[in-house]
């Protein structure tokens, strides 16, 4: 009888382990040392399926389709909150995390503005959305005093006009383009009022004629190959394009600036989907990322700040002492965040961007 | 009994593969939208009094209130049309010389117009980027000939996306021209030449018209999924290339908006199925009238 229930035993954990030895990962593109994929396998023996997208959208469409068949999401605040109040996510199991004592108070302050405690996410990295400039070709049309730092660069049409002739790409991130334009008329970049918003599409107007595209990962390489010479982007990409022309040394020098009018600041957050197949690899997969060395590993590769205070330590020189990945006092000041749009506002929102991009 | 069976088979395809797709796609299209999964209202677990008193027809009216949609219909119709017609003009020689050719010939000129779609449709769009970009081969040819002084600016434009859609359906056009031609009988071009015509006469009194049926199914294998595309526009496409296949993304994805983009998507069917069908009827007559 004992052999028969420790045999049982022995099914239910084999069964078990089946259902334990896989987790499916979806998360933006670029985003992650690879090698840190191979240490989760390596350590936990779960095999790890890594996708990747590059628009918050294709992602929500997925979560809110349901059964998209993934364990760990990467959404950026704003989304992850109205995903919250669509019922996408379950809640975080603490008791398997133990590594939540790494994360960086201040950080889960502000991410808590789109979930509330905390109890659905864990921050991955955060980062500010500003302008990556080519410091030679931006000089070389708007002379050396070129202002790289400031939105006029983007929203001014004489500038624009200027830099047209060697290539402008923007985000095609309506919830991302429309605050910048915002913030530069002086208005409050997360304006929900129409009448608001509207004021948005006179500042592109002025400088559409000189936009090359609107596309949200083109630009990395874009920029480092010197096709490009602006992009208004997010801040780890555009150094990310700097090294990667660094290491060309194809003559390409990149500058990354938040812009000095003030910087939209986001949140990319893990969060496990309410009909994840497997929550417990998910949980030890966001246990994993939130330890110290490896978010470290993380953001030395991706030159993305993130949410951990315990990796501090790990952090290389050129992460943490970069003003433009951790940005100083003053200029993290000078951040602002947005909350997501309702769904009225949202039409309004995606109408008034297909107009500023096909002029209808 | 078998003859049931015999028409049962095609019927129960189009209720499988159509009919029943539709009928999903419109009942969302009569939805409205709700922030849950899935994001629209109401759902069959409402119950079913409840669940048909909340459908309707608002997001058809709200279509009509926006140009746009009307805008991105006409554009894709024009892009659709203009893409079909160069890839007619560009098949039907190509057609017309595989058919001519020496019979042993013609197995390896039909595997070389399909081999392309041995490699994966996105891999040859991306190729094209490659080509057409300002660095690309083409503008670096263009350049080293002489024939330009600057790189010309084709990707990203909707000349762009007439190339893309011309090079990916012209086999579409090929084959069924093809098929059409080859089962030509020569005799009737002969007669028609001993009869006075010129070749060129011959060609379209007689050649033409015994193809047309090539013609048609290929130029509706062109324009349909031309008509709906999203990838080629998206990828090789400038921010002023309005297309319905654009529009229907953005309304699913940044609005969210799933009722409306259903709305969008039974419009673009019914432009395709009316005219579809009003033609066949014409041909059917036609037919009729002939017997």
């Amino acid at each position: 009888m004992k052999k028969l229930m420790l045999s049982c035993a022995a099914m239910a954990l084999c069964t078990m382990s089946a259902v334990a030895d896989e987790v499916r990962v979806y998360n933006w593109s670029d985003y992650i040392d690879e090698a840190l994929l191979e240490k989760f396998e390596a350590e936990t023996g779960i095999d790890l399926v890594y996708d990747v997208f590059d628009s918050n959208e294709v992602l929500e469409t997925k979560m809110l389709a349901g059964g998209s068949g993934y364990d760990v999401v990467v959404p950026t605040g704003t989304f992850l909150q109205r995903q919250i109040s669509a019922g996408a996510f379950q809640k975080l199991d603490k008791s398997q995390l133990p590594n939540l004592e790494n994360m960086w108070a201040t950080i889960e302050e502000r991410t808590a503005q789109y979930d509330p405690g905390n109890e659905y996410s864990i921050n991955y990295m955060w980062g500010t959305t500003g302008i990556g400039a080519n410091v030679g070709k931006v000089q070389e049309l708007l002379g050396a005093d070129a202002p790289l730092g400031s939105l006029n660069l983007i929203f001014d049409p004489a500038s624009m006009e200027k830099l047209s002739e060697c290539g402008v790409h923007f985000l095609d991130a309506p919830t991302e383009m429309i605050p910048a334009a915002l913030k530069y008329i002086g208005e409050d970049p997360d304006s929900h009022d129409p009448e608001v918003i509207a004021k948005a599409e006179e500042v592109f107007m002025g400088v559409r004629p000189y936009v090359q595209k609107f596309h949200s990962s083109e630009y990395i390489n874009a920029l480092a190959n010197g096709d490009i010479c602006v992009a208004f982007g997010w801040s780890g990409d555009i150094l990310q394009a700097r090294d990667r022309a660094a290491e060309a040394d194809n003559g390409v020098e990149i500058v990354y600036n938040a812009p000095s009018e003030g910087a939209l600041m986001w949140f990319d957050q893990m969060a496990i989907p309410a009909d994840a197949p497997n929550p417990e690899a998910a949980h030890a997969f966001l246990n994993f990322i939130m330890d110290a060395e490896n978010m470290a590993a993380a953001s030395n590769y991706v030159y993305y700040a993130n949410g951990n205070e315990a990796s501090k330590p790990f952090l290389e020189e050129d992460v943490i002492g970069d003003t433009a990945i951790y940005p100083d006092e003053a200029t993290l000041q000078n951040l602002y965040t947005v909350t997501p749009y309702p769904a009225k506002v949202q039409r309004v929102v995606t109408r008034l961007w297909t107009k500023i991009k096909s002029g209808t | 009994m078998q003859r049931f069976i015999l028409i049962a088979v095609p019927y129960a395809w189009l209720l499988a593969l159509f009919l029943i797709p539709f009928v999903i796609v419109f009942k969302i299209s009569l939805s409205d939208i709700a922030l849950s999964i899935p994001p629209y209202a109401p759902i069959l677990d409402d119950g079913i009094g409840p669940f048909f008193a909340a459908l309707d027809f608002e997001n058809f009216v709200f279509l009509t209130s926006d140009d746009l949609y009307w805008k991105a219909y006409v554009s894709s119709l024009r892009i659709a049309a203009i893409s079909t017609a160069i890839t007619l003009l560009v098949g039907y020689p190509i057609a017309y010389a595989m058919a001519r050719a020496p019979e042993e010939w013609r197995p390896t000129l039909m595997m070389l117009v399909i081999l392309p779609f041995w490699t994966s449709f996105l891999i040859r769009v991306y190729a094209w980027m490659g080509i057409l970009s300002q660095e690309g081969f083409l503008n670096q040819f263009l350049l080293w000939l002489g024939v330009i002084g600057e790189p010309l600016t084709i990707l990203n434009t909707t000349t762009a996306v007439y190339i893309g859609i011309v090079y990916t359906y012209l086999p579409f056009m090929i084959l069924p021209i093809f098929a059409a031609l080859d089962r030509l009988d020569g005799s009737l071009i002969e007669a028609a030449e001993d009869l006075g015509c010129s070749r060129l006469q011959a060609f379209w009194l007689v050649t033409i018209p015994l193809s047309k049926n090539g013609i048609v199914a290929g130029s509706f294998l062109v324009f349909i999924p031309a008509l709906g595309e999203f990838v080629i526009p998206s990828l090789l496409g400038g921010s002023g290339t309005l297309m319905i296949g654009k529009v229907l993304w953005e309304e699913f994805f940044n609005n969210r908006d799933w009722p409306v983009a259903s709305a969008v998507a039974v419009i673009l069917l019914l432009i395709l199925v009316i005219p579809i069908v009003l033609f066949q009827r014409n041909q059917q007559r036609q037919a009729e009238a002939e017997t």
